[in-house]
């Protein structure tokens, strides 16, 4: 990109929205994927092409796959047929969006990337649509249309911001899953979303880590460990009969920073004496298949459940992830349930019997933690987290797709002393995306990045400027790699960390020898735990 | 252009009514098989629609929440906003529909020298609030001509909407509400540039047939009055299924009855439909109790996974050399079985 920042401005839409033409250019699309990922995983219609090819080596019959796949679709999906039916196009949602607000392309209101479904659906499966055509609000479908529909699925993050304004619940997300399903039916796929989709399939993990691989990532936090804490550190991998299975995203365990919340997960199942397992097997918990198709949702969540059964563990932790969890939440005990193989989580430190997640049996870490500190199972020092100015970007799927709020600004707020909230308008249940979600968080594709998570990046600018702040925490792993570019280039000097590793840096182990943070940075003089004085917290159990 | 051909399409209808009304005859064989037949097709209509939503499957439980969920005791969970059981999603379907709950939160969004900033926007949320409920309580009205006695609470409700005590025959608040709120929804439409990008000639056409039966409604009352013991007779006759014909109904009244037969025909047809789509909407009709409580998916189906087995054939070197632990120590083992 070029050195000025890029320009953002609304604009009074132009033309005719039904022209159907797009411009493929870098930056601004994804690339396609790879036919070795689609054979892997056994989809459609594998082959070379590129969204700027004029030719996309459509099957010869695409137009009946599209159709038929609608129908089977309507049928299927109350959501799907609904909202196709019931938009009064009000516009309530127009602005409501990241990508229209960054792009000031009309077609990224959510009314109108609805639209370029519903024209299609009036036109072909409703009776005033087949008679009246354009004037009923259809439109023939055309070569040009799956390309234009491959540009705007691919250009929403399916983060639901607009459904919690619109007066019917109509959720965009919904549709844009539906279209990238068809679209998927004809092989137009990308590369970001189906790699690690096959990787995942084929490893365990998103980034296609082999068993040896993830045993040295972990062998090698726990070294690290061991030097900040001066205590020994060992992770458990693949250890039948423990109490409680551990799943994270494999960003955690391989990117940065997501390495230090990691670190934080790991001292707090230490400190607390937690008897759990991580898994080389089930070493995923995002799920890129929900940016694919319901299917291969399913076929990637499915390890969950069997890891657990197979390793005879009593229930599951999940780590910090949004995507993972609108899977884990709202689709796995539907999908691969029912988990009655599995006990009702109880924390073996509080005694907290956790009755909202009886029937998945699979708890959010936040959740735990929150728990934990609630009963004071843990000395914190808030003190540690001094360098830092925090505040919280709430992820699209844990606030709009579960409602998980409160959990983690209780974290922070126990484990850090200068917590700033964005304006109203930005978090909770408005938050908005990074920009990158679904799939969409790769390089080629990085103007598009920088506009849709200008809203996110100026809301933090709002309180950098306010406050002084210089941290941002999230629970997400797409966030925790995608926003610290995002800040990079609209609000410089603003970190990203994951709220587990503030609560690493706050936490106070016993007979542990620190002196610095998880980041290897010094302690503040006053929060250095001298040698020799065994602090830490009464723990019920120990 | 599309609200110019919407506004022809309903200036056709207004001259077919004036033209009906000015001649007894045709006025009456349209009076009587109009209705009938926008009133069949209205019914079957509906009735077919929210069939075909009712039929279709909710595979998963969808709900977008819009406050905290509950979860530890000690956290308070937004009981309406993000309900955990099926009286607070009723609770919330009941704030959607009575008073627009989603419409109230709209903001408007403005980007000016690189900072976007979001300012309150209630007028959609009155303006379309205001239509709906003075509309209903218009229709309630009507009943008056419609039942024989009329019912008590008609008449209270004609007495509190007449409540101003403004104008002879007495204005009605729902009147003056329901045209406001169609001319601003209507200005709206035309003159916001987003909205009226988006705008078909659907959504103009239902505006302009909802003021022309309004209009000529309002008309009918303040301007030029019909006879309304004639109208009375005439809708009576209608809903007891012995029309009277040779009735001297006024151009005017025609109009108001062909056009409002026209909107209940197009009613099942269109987006109007959302009235009763709204209650049917998986993201606001389900409790968020996903993990308590499994929600069952009718046609679930069995796929191709990966399994464990496959994962640790396919590593088992490396598992071992690793010195994790392995189900399989010698693969010649299970192979020999």
């Amino acid at each position: 990109m070029s050195e000025k920042l890029l320009q953002i401005e609304q604009k009074s839409p132009q033309g005719d929205w039904r022209d159907s033409s797009v411009e493929f250019r870098k930056g601004v699309m994804c690339y396609s994927a790879l036919p070795k990922n689609l054979k892997y995983l056994g989809l459609p219609n594998p082959r070379e092409w590129q969204p700027f090819d004029a030719d996309w080596k459509l099957p010869p019959n695409w137009k009946q796959i599209i159709l038929d796949g609608m129908k089977e679709r309507l049928d299927k999906y109350r959501s799907f047929r609904l909202f196709m039916d019931i938009c009064v196009r009000c516009g309530a949602c127009a602005d409501k969006c990241h990508f229209y607000i960054g792009s000031g392309d009309p077609k990224n209101m959510p009314v109108l990337r609805a639209e370029l479904m519903r024209s299609i659906y009036r036109r072909y499966f409703t009776l005033t649509g087949r008679i009246f055509g354009a004037l009923a609000g259809g439109r023939e479908l055309t070569e040009g249309i799956i390309k234009e529909w491959f540009y705007y699925f691919y250009q929403c993050t399916e983060c639901r911001r607009c459904s919690v304004y619109c007066p019917y619940g109509i959720d965009t997300a919904e549709i844009t899953m539906i279209g990238r399903e068809l679209l998927n039916l004809l092989g137009c796929n990308i590369n970001w979303v189906l790699e690690p989709a096959a990787n995942c399939f084929r490893t365990g993990n998103h980034l296609g880590i082999q068993p040896h691989g993830f045993k040295d990532s972990l062998d090698f936090a726990a070294e690290e460990l061991s030097e900040i804490t001066g205590l020994p550190f060992e992770v458990p991998i693949n250890r039948k009969g423990a109490e409680i299975l551990f799943i994270m995203p494999s960003a955690d365990y391989f990117g940065t920073p997501h390495y230090y919340t990691l670190l934080g997960y790991l001292m707090l199942f230490k400190e607390i004496g937690l008897d759990y397992t991580v898994s080389a097997f089930a070493s995923e918990g995002g799920n890129f298949g929900l940016f694919s198709s319901h299917e291969l949702m399913k076929r990637l969540n499915a390890k969950v459940y069997d890891e657990a059964r197979r390793l005879g563990v009593k229930w599951i932790i999940g780590g910090e992830c949004g995507h993972m969890w609108r899977v884990l939440h709202q689709y796995m005990d539907t999908m691969n349930g029912p988990a009655d193989f599995l006990e009702v989580p109880v924390s073996p430190i509080t005694g907290t019997r956790f009755e909202h997640a009886k029937s998945t049996k699979m708890l959010h870490i936040a959740e735990f933690t929150a728990d934990l500190i609630h009963h004071g199972k843990l000395k914190l020092d808030p003190s540690r987290n001094d360098r830092w100015k925090v505040t919280y970007h709430d992820s699209c799927n844990p606030a709009r797709g579960m409602g998980l709020l409160e959990e983690p600004r209780y974290i922070i707020e126990k484990t850090c002393n200068h917590f700033y909230e964005m304006p109203e308008n930005t978090i909770r249940e408005q938050t908005f995306c990074c920009g990158s979600g679904s799939g969409l968080g790769t390089d080629e594709n990085l103007e598009m990045r920088m506009r849709g998570g200008f809203p996110r990046a100026n809301a933090v600018k709002y309180v950098k400027e306010k406050h002084g702040v210089n941290l941002l925490a999230c629970m997400c792993a797409i966030d925790k790699a995608t926003l610290p570019t995002l800040l990079e280039y609209w609000v410089p000097d603003v970190e990203v960390a994951g709220v587990h590793e503030l609560l690493g840096n706050a936490l106070v182990m016993r007979g542990e020898k620190r002196t610095t943070d998880l980041r290897g940075e010094p302690l503040p003089a006053e929060a250095v735990i001298p040698a020799g004085d065994d602090g830490g917290a009464e723990v019920a159990h120990a | 252009m599309n609200a110019l051909y919407a506004l022809l399409a309903v200036a056709a209808l207004i001259g077919a009514g004036l033209l009906a009304g000015s001649s007894t005859l045709t006025g009456s064989l349209l009076a009587v098989s109009v209705p009938y037949a926008a009133c069949a097709i209205l019914l079957a209509g509906i009735c077919a629609r929210i069939w075909r939503w009712a039929a279709t499957p909710v595979p998963f439980r969808i709900p977008t929440t819009c406050g905290q969920q509950k979860s530890l005791d000690w956290i308070k969970p937004a009981t309406f906003d993000n309900p955990s059981t099926g009286m607070g999603a009723a609770a919330r379907m009941a704030l959607e529909v009575l008073l627009f709950r989603s419409l109230f939160r709209n903001t408007r969004s403005k980007v000016a020298e690189g900072k976007v900033s979001f300012g309150e926007s209630k007028y959609l949320w009155l303006g379309a609030l205001g239509f709906h409920w003075a509309l209903l309580m218009i229709l309630l009205r009507h009943l008056r001509l419609l039942v024989e006695p009329v019912p008590g609470f008609v008449l209270a409700l004609q007495r509190v909407d007449g409540f101003f005590q403004v104008g002879l025959p007495v204005v009605y608040a729902s009147d003056v509400i329901v045209l406001a709120a169609l001319a601003y929804l209507l200005l709206r439409r035309i003159r916001e540039p987003l909205v009226r990008y988006i705008s078909f000639f659907t959504d103009y056409l239902a505006l302009f047939l909802l003021l022309g039966i309004a209009i000529s409604g309002v008309l009918m009352r303040h301007a030029a009055r019909v006879d309304v013991a004639a109208v009375k007779q005439f809708a009576l006759g209608l809903a007891t299924f012995h029309p009277a014909t040779g009735l001297a109904l006024s151009p005017l009244f025609m109009v108001h009855l062909l056009l409002a037969s026209a909107l209940a025909a197009y009613f099942p047809f269109s987006k109007l439909m959302h009235m009763g789509g709204v209650f049917l909407s998986p993201t606001r009709n389900l409790a968020n109790n996903n993990r308590s409580q499994r929600h069952i998916n009718p046609w679930n189906y069995p796929v191709k996974t990966h399994t464990y087995q496959e994962w640790e054939d396919e590593f088992r070197e490396k598992i071992i050399a690793a010195g994790l632990p392995i189900e399989v120590e010698d693969v010649r083992k299970t192979t020999a079985d």
